[in-house]
């Protein structure tokens, strides 16, 4: 019986909470759907038939670069880990494997960029992306963003590469396989779980980036929708259909891509964490 | 002996074996100096530069430092920002991480059920952009909408609804608490997982012993932890002397009202890119940058040689 009652209360502690943390998300969304004067009557109803409009969504897409900057967000995103794993990966393989001089301090030296945010030099990047002319392209915000996540990567990778039997490696060396082979495989084919830990640590955080693209691609075509939401709202301030349907259309993608990946998600914030 | 001949030959041909490291360190090496040590570096040796009138870079050695915490012009912001990002550290402290390992705490109990579920709705605001969150709380807390004063009616606390973020004496702490809910996520999941990682058999001796799931929690859990809590401390101390974005979204580069909720980073923007008062300054900016590099420096130096070492006796 006490237990069913400290069970009852473990419940509801938590399932409050998930209130609190859904409730936010939950009204923009749903209110999103509604025609203006419903927004404002009835802010706490889901849509009805009678109260049911698209109107926000209209002017949202009717502006048409909404899909620009998901596209942006999008390469921005995946070259960032493409990069980040391949780089990461072979840099990680070398320190690993390799037990050249100056290893250590190398492995070190790149260790910095883990604790030291990167933003922190912003006023020099700037200046260094201006002078390569690199302002405003989809280009200088990957680059800043690799070299933001190489260091977590390259310590995530090698531990797993630490972990991958020795044996393999001798095996492939024995069938005359040479050094490049090795890596690219016997070793990268097996790191895939390893890299979906990093491609979580990278994504999520360039994705939500305001930033680096507000520092170095402001205008233009080449916003990406982080940014280019933070702009859009700014614009629209009054035109609650609009402010709502827009912060909808920047939720629900990442919402869904969550709901189906929140397992991985997790595991992978999870494995390489805590160390 | 074959395997041993075969690594032997890498090492016997020296120049393949210096393009062979060259081939795997090369990019990562280059692109990791080229923007993120040498901005780090050129931004710190930026600070000892004063930028005169005609553009040209005098050096001034500590200077930029000296007027920074100095002349009132620039330390009232300065100690005003520093300031109010302590209070916006503090507040992560005292309301985020408590209750990250409260949540870690029931979610890790044994025999739970919908855990996973509970888990993953708690950690979806982390998911978020803080753009999106911000305008989201900016649009509740808005008195045009009135639904946080609909809420706080329903439970009778209607009469305490104020427009908090445009107050002056709570901007600060509304939007400290909007990203508490926000963040709420990751020490929650970071303590979760070494809750798990205790084995169950401690915790049943335990038991067994006569305590009970609280004394259980405390007395075996929680110094076990103890790790996880400093790294999650960290993290929190990182991440709030770097922070820039909510207040951005929500106050804009200015930070307001009357500044009250500026902060490091938001000071640093409008410091080196200027808005409509001032033009940017690119020293005084680089000053700024520098002074937060050493305050992150400070925290994390205090968890390598303080909290981290002493902590390593408790651990397994």
């Amino acid at each position: 019986m006490r237990k069913t009652i400290s069970f009852l209360a473990v419940h509801s502690v938590l399932s409050l909470y998930t209130l609190l943390a859904l409730v936010p998300i939950v009204l923009v969304i749903m209110n999103s759907f509604k025609a203006r004067k419903a927004i404002f009557g009835s802010p706490l109803q889901p849509p009805s038939f009678s109260t049911f409009s698209l109107v926000g969504y209209k002017s949202v897409f009717s502006d048409g670069r909404i899909l620009n900057y998901y596209s942006n967000s999008i390469i921005v995103t995946v070259g960032t880990i493409f990069f980040t794993l391949l780089f990461g990966g072979m840099a990680a393989w070398a320190l690993s494997e390799y037990k050249f001089r100056w290893n250590t301090l190398l492995a070190l030296y790149l260790s910095i960029g883990i604790m030291v945010p990167i933003r922190l030099g912003s006023v020099a990047i700037i200046q260094l992306i201006s002078s390569l002319n690199l302002i405003n392209t989809l280009t200088a915000l990957t680059l800043v963003y690799v070299a933001q996540n190489l260091p977590l990567g390259i310590f995530i990778l090698s531990e797993f590469i630490n972990q991958i039997p020795k044996d393999l490696r001798e095996a492939g060396r024995c069938d005359g396989l040479s050094e490049y082979n090795i890596f690219f495989f016997i070793i990268l084919p097996l790191l895939r779980p390893a890299m979906a830990t990093v491609a979580v640590f990278v994504m999520i955080p360039v994705w939500n980036d305001l930033w680096f693209p507000l520092l170095l691609a402001p205008t233009g075509d080449k916003q990406t929708i982080t940014l280019g939401v933070q702009q859009f709202l700014g614009q629209y301030i009054t035109d609650w259909n609009a402010v709502l349907a827009a912060l909808s259309t920047a939720i629900v993608p990442v919402l869904i891509f969550y709901i189906i990946f929140s397992r991985q998600l997790i595991r992978g914030l999870t494995s390489g964490a805590v160390k | 002996m074959a395997q041993q001949k075969e690594v032997r030959i890498v090492g016997v041909n020296r120049n393949a074996y210096l393009i062979m490291l060259a081939f795997f360190l090369a990019p990562a090496v280059t692109i990791y100096t080229v923007f993120s040590i040498y901005p780090l570096v050129a931004t710190i040796l930026n600070s000892l530069y004063l930028k005169q009138p005609d553009g040209s870079l005098v050096f001034n050695g500590l200077g930029n430092f000296k007027t920074l915490l100095t002349d009132t012009t620039w330390s009232v912001p300065f100690w005003n920002a520093f300031r109010n990002n302590c209070w916006f550290f503090l507040i992560h402290m005292c309301v985020q991480n408590p209750i990250g390992l409260a949540l870690a705490a029931l979610l890790s109990l044994p025999r739970l059920r919908l855990a996973a579920t509970y888990r993953t709705l708690i950690f979806m605001p982390t998911m978020l952009s803080v753009v999106i969150i911000g305008f989201t709380w900016q649009l509740i807390l808005s008195p045009l909408w009135g639904i946080a004063k609909m809420l706080l009616a329903s439970v009778g606390l209607g009469s305490f609804f104020m427009p908090w973020l445009g107050v002056e004496s709570t901007a600060l702490l509304t939007t400290s608490l909007i990203s508490v809910w926000q963040f709420v996520g990751i020490p929650m999941i970071l303590i979760y997982t070494a809750l798990l990682a205790i084995p169950d058999e401690l915790i049943d001796a335990a038991t067994v012993d006569g305590l009970n799931q609280f004394q259980a929690f405390f007395w075996i859990k929680l110094p076990l932890i103890l790790p996880a809590l400093g790294l999650v401390s960290v993290l929190t101390f990182v991440n709030n002397f770097n922070a820039f974005d909510l207040i951005y979204a929500m106050k804009g580069a200015l930070a307001g009202p009357n500044y009250s909720s500026d902060i490091m980073g938001t000071l640093f923007y409008r410091t080196f890119f200027g808005n409509q008062l001032q033009l940017g300054d690119r020293s005084m900016g680089s000053t700024i940058a520098t002074m937060m590099f050493l305050i992150i420096l400070i925290g994390i130096s205090i968890y390598l040689f303080l909290i981290q070492r002493r902590m390593q006796r408790y651990s397994f």
